[in-house]
């Protein structure tokens, strides 16, 4: 049984089919990364699955529970957390309290005000971030940024996380730091399904990768499979 | 029953034609310029007053001081949009915060302005007659006011919708209300539709406080009666849309007359039920986007 | 770093304070004149109103105009009960009844976005009032009811101990993981709800506590005009003035909100019976002016100065 799986997923806005008919698994530990062209539905499926949007058709189930109709707060607190395209850190507050906010209302229950400190801290010790906690976010480079909104979902406690385009806007350097990163998270016994624009990093750290176009599946395999298939050759034309 | 049903009807006209001309003025300062002026109704006391003071004062026919008033709402209003509102525009974080900000900013003017006519005006109520004489209307009378009062409304209301429709700038006011960023791409100053809009709907205000007073006693504190129903309609119409205020302007005034028919005193909680039961329902109203 | 440590200053430092003052508040009805009495009492009222107000529209963000129609119910569920039940107990029911009440509000109309929540708050106030009034007029045949008159000291002291309450509360949310979560839902509502906070649960909350606390100075008020009538009760200042002393104090700073609250309810008790309108006029150029050059109010403006003088301030209150 996949840790995170769906059926038929489907969702219309007005006319148009942003997801189509699309059927998916992670399985436990696995990193599968999601690709294809821009307007494929990638982000539309991750909001599918995080109950941001409603489905119009298809089920999707998470470690065996039907989630389709749960509410977001309610599919965080199963285990599954997510980070955004468009980076939703809250602003206003310091980089601490961001990461502290996750930490009390995540997956653990009743968490004291001390406990949730020392999580923060820690999970800002693991994203690089321990010299910045006590500045707004909003003061943050939009690299930080990013890491601040992984270490955030991180302090729900999920077992399955969402990376929606952490990569994007990242130089070189900080390209190979994330994709270390996404290891590390890996090896603390976190699924992880990542939408990604930047083909070195998806290639090479993922164990598995699906392909959407136009709101359907059209290829799902290894890095070098997907690499070499033809169909998914041909929708990236010139990538 | 027959007369009857003319004579509700033919009142929710008259009524329906007023409430259509207050909210154009709203529509089209939410619509397109987003701001929701809560001080809306504080612009039809000034043009109500300000028609009374050249009528009692002055002995200048309702009807004429238009010219003066509509022009002068006009010019307030643009004037105030390129100061006021330009700057909370530039200063707001975000389209969302705008529209609180904006509509805050709406309420202190609303203080300003109506305090202002309390120390000009004083308190007491103020009312001058003209063509109060009754017509009749296949059985039913009608004081002649009302019906020119509707006229007025009526042809407001065309001429706005041919200007929106047929020429250059109704067409980029148009643009401005679908989108206003990508209008301002195309080549549309946006500053200036925006301030013409704001400035238009004041002039439309200025209007209706000019046919109010023809009907009605004025005075300093009539305004958020108005500017209430002008919500009322704008949500009931669809905010943004202006045909929808015009509609949605009748159909609240002959809701209004047939409820009033049954229990006057019912008429202004029927207003507020439709109007939460649209938000909580139908938010969108009629024809809104 | 000791977190911990600085989080006991910052509660500590503050309670003691409160507390002395408190306890000064107290003691004044047996030395202060009647007139200070009175003035008093309403400067309270106008402290609970305008935090109640922050606590649910300052860190959501959304602008309710709702806060005359809880103190209006206040006000007339005490004129109603007030000549069967001792006050105390009819503070506490009808705290309970408008908690209720905002419970089912909050429920109903906190999916509506922005300016639509706005206008419902303050249709249902414009709803409420000529509600009330017809069936006044239709059914009880007149206008308004009367009041159980009490004494002036009985209210200031219930006052004291509202607002005392209002503050202790609002500061304490404020501080907790809660105040947190309500800052974060105004933000970014769709984030807060993915890292497990319920958001409706949460904003129909502190919607129905802030609720609570303004009908309970509505109820206690009440006693202080003989007569009222729904057009007194539901008046539309009581929403309209917390919101603009709490954005021209600061919103951000609870201590910004209680200093806006005490400016303008001084004010309006020294201007409001000889020059009304030079008040109201005031009160509307201090909002366009605030709006315009003191986006957080006094409260923030104060901070920024510190900012520059001293070097480097708090992220947050």
């Amino acid at each position: 049984m996949s840790i995170l799986e769906g059926q038929g997923v489907t969702k219309y806005f007005g006319g148009l089919a942003a997801v189509s008919n699309v059927d998916f698994h992670v399985d436990q530990g696995e990193i599968v990364g999601l690709i294809g062209p821009n307007g494929a539905g990638k982000t539309t499926l991750f909001g599918l699955i995080s109950a941001a949007v409603v489905p119009n058709s298809g089920t999707i189930r998470f470690k065996g529970e039907n989630i389709t109709s749960l509410k977001p707060h309610q599919i965080c607190k199963k285990g599954l957390a997510r980070t955004f395209q468009s980076v939703k850190v809250f602003s206003d507050m310091s980089v601490l309290n961001n990461v502290t906010l996750g930490a009390h209302f995540g997956r653990l229950q009743r968490v004291s005000e001390a406990r949730a400190t020392d999580e923060a801290a820690r999970l800002l010790e693991f994203v690089g971030l321990s010299g910045r906690a006590t500045i707004p976010a909003k003061d943050l480079t939009l690299v930080n940024q990013k890491l601040l909104e992984v270490a955030r979902a991180l302090a729900t406690k999920p077992e399955v996380l969402l990376l929606d385009e952490i990569m994007a806007g990242l130089n070189s350097t900080e390209i190979t730091q994330a994709m270390e990163l996404v290891s590390k998270i890996r090896a603390q016994g976190i699924t992880i399904f990542m939408i990604e624009h930047v083909m070195k990093a998806i290639m090479s750290v993922c164990d598995r990768i699906m392909v959407l176009d136009h709101g359907k599946k059209i290829a799902e395999g290894t890095p070098q499979e997907v690499a070499t298939s033809k169909t998914v050759v041909e929708v990236y034309l010139g990538e | 029953m027959l007369v009857t049903i003319l004579d509700v009807g033919i009142a929710g006209l008259l009524m329906g034609g007023l409430y259509a001309l207050i909210a154009m003025g709203l529509s089209l300062q939410y619509g397109v310029a987003r701001v929701l002026n809560i001080g809306h109704g504080e612009f039809i006391m000034l043009g109500a007053l300000a028609t009374w003071t050249l009528h009692t004062v002055y002995g200048i026919n309702p009807l004429l001081s238009l010219a003066v008033c509509a022009p002068a709402g006009f010019i307030l209003g643009y004037i105030l949009h390129r100061t006021l509102y330009k700057r909370l525009m530039a200063t707001s974080a975000s389209p969302g915060i705008f529209e609180g900000n904006s509509m805050l900013a709406s309420f202190g003017l609303l203080f300003i302005i109506q305090n202002l006519a309390y120390l000009i005006w004083g308190t007491r109520y103020k009312a001058y007659s003209y063509l109060a004489v009754p017509v009749n209307l296949g059985g039913a009378l009608f004081p002649a006011n009302s019906l020119v009062t509707l006229g007025f409304a009526l042809l407001i209301g065309v001429v706005f919708y041919i200007f929106l429709v047929r020429t250059r700038i109704g067409k980029a006011i148009r643009a401005a209300a679908q989108d206003a960023s990508t209008a301002g791409l195309m080549g549309v100053n946006i500053n200036r539709v925006l301030a013409l809009c704001f400035g238009l709907g004041v002039a439309m205000a200025a209007c209706a406080g000019m046919l109010i007073s023809m009907n009605y006693s004025v005075f300093p504190s009539m305004g958020m009666e108005y500017t209430v129903i002008a919500i009322i309609v704008v949500v009931l119409g669809g905010l943004g849309s202006i045909p929808g205020s015009f509609i949605g302007g009748i159909l609240l005034g002959v809701i209004g007359s047939i409820v009033t028919y049954f229990d006057a005193g019912l008429a202004l909680v029927a207003y507020y039920v439709i109007f939460i039961l649209l938000l909580l329902l139908k938010p969108t109203g009629l024809m809104g986007k | 770093m000791n977190w911990r440590s600085l989080a006991l200053k910052s509660f500590l430092l503050p309670g003691v304070v409160l507390l002395i003052v408190l306890i000064i508040m107290a003691a004044l009805p047996s030395f202060g004149s009647k007139y200070s009495i009175i003035f008093l009492s309403t400067i309270f009222m106008y402290i609970v109103l305008t935090t109640g107000w922050v606590m649910f529209s300052g860190p959501t963000r959304q602008i309710s105009l709702a806060t005359a129609v809880f103190f209006g119910i206040g006000i007339y569920v005490a004129a109603i009960l007030g000549m069967h039940l001792p006050l105390v107990v009819m503070v506490l029911v009808s705290g309970l009844i408008s908690s209720v009440m905002a419970l089912m509000v909050g429920g109903l109309t906190l999916r509506l976005k922005g300016v639509y929540f706005t206008i419902f708050t303050f249709g249902l106030l414009e709803l409420i009032k000529n509600l009330i009034n017809w069936y006044e007029v239709t059914f009880t045949g007149t206008r308004g009811r009367f009041v159980v008159v009490v004494n002036n000291n009985t209210i200031y002291l219930y006052m004291l101990a509202i607002t005392g309450l209002t503050l202790l509360t609002a500061f304490l949310i404020r501080r907790s993981k809660y105040g947190l979560a309500l800052q974060s839902i105004g933000e970014q509502e769709e984030a807060a709800a993915h890292i497990g906070i319920n958001v409706t649960v949460m904003k129909v909350s502190i919607f129905a506590i802030s609720a609570f606390f303004m009908w309970a100075a509505g109820a206690v008020m009440a006693t202080r005009w003989t007569y009222i009538d729904p057009f007194m009760a539901f008046n539309m200042n009581y929403s309209f003035t917390p919101v603009l002393m709490a954005i021209f104090g600061g919103v951000g700073q609870l201590g910004g909100v209680v200093i806006g609250a005490i400016i303008f309810a001084y004010l309006e008790q020294i201007l409001i019976t000889q020059y009304p309108y030079y008040y109201m006029l005031l009160f509307g150029l201090v909002m366009v002016i605030s709006m315009l050059f003191l986006p957080n109010g006094l409260a923030g403006m104060v901070q920024k100065w510190r900012a520059r003088t001293v070097g480097g301030g708090n992220v947050h209150s």
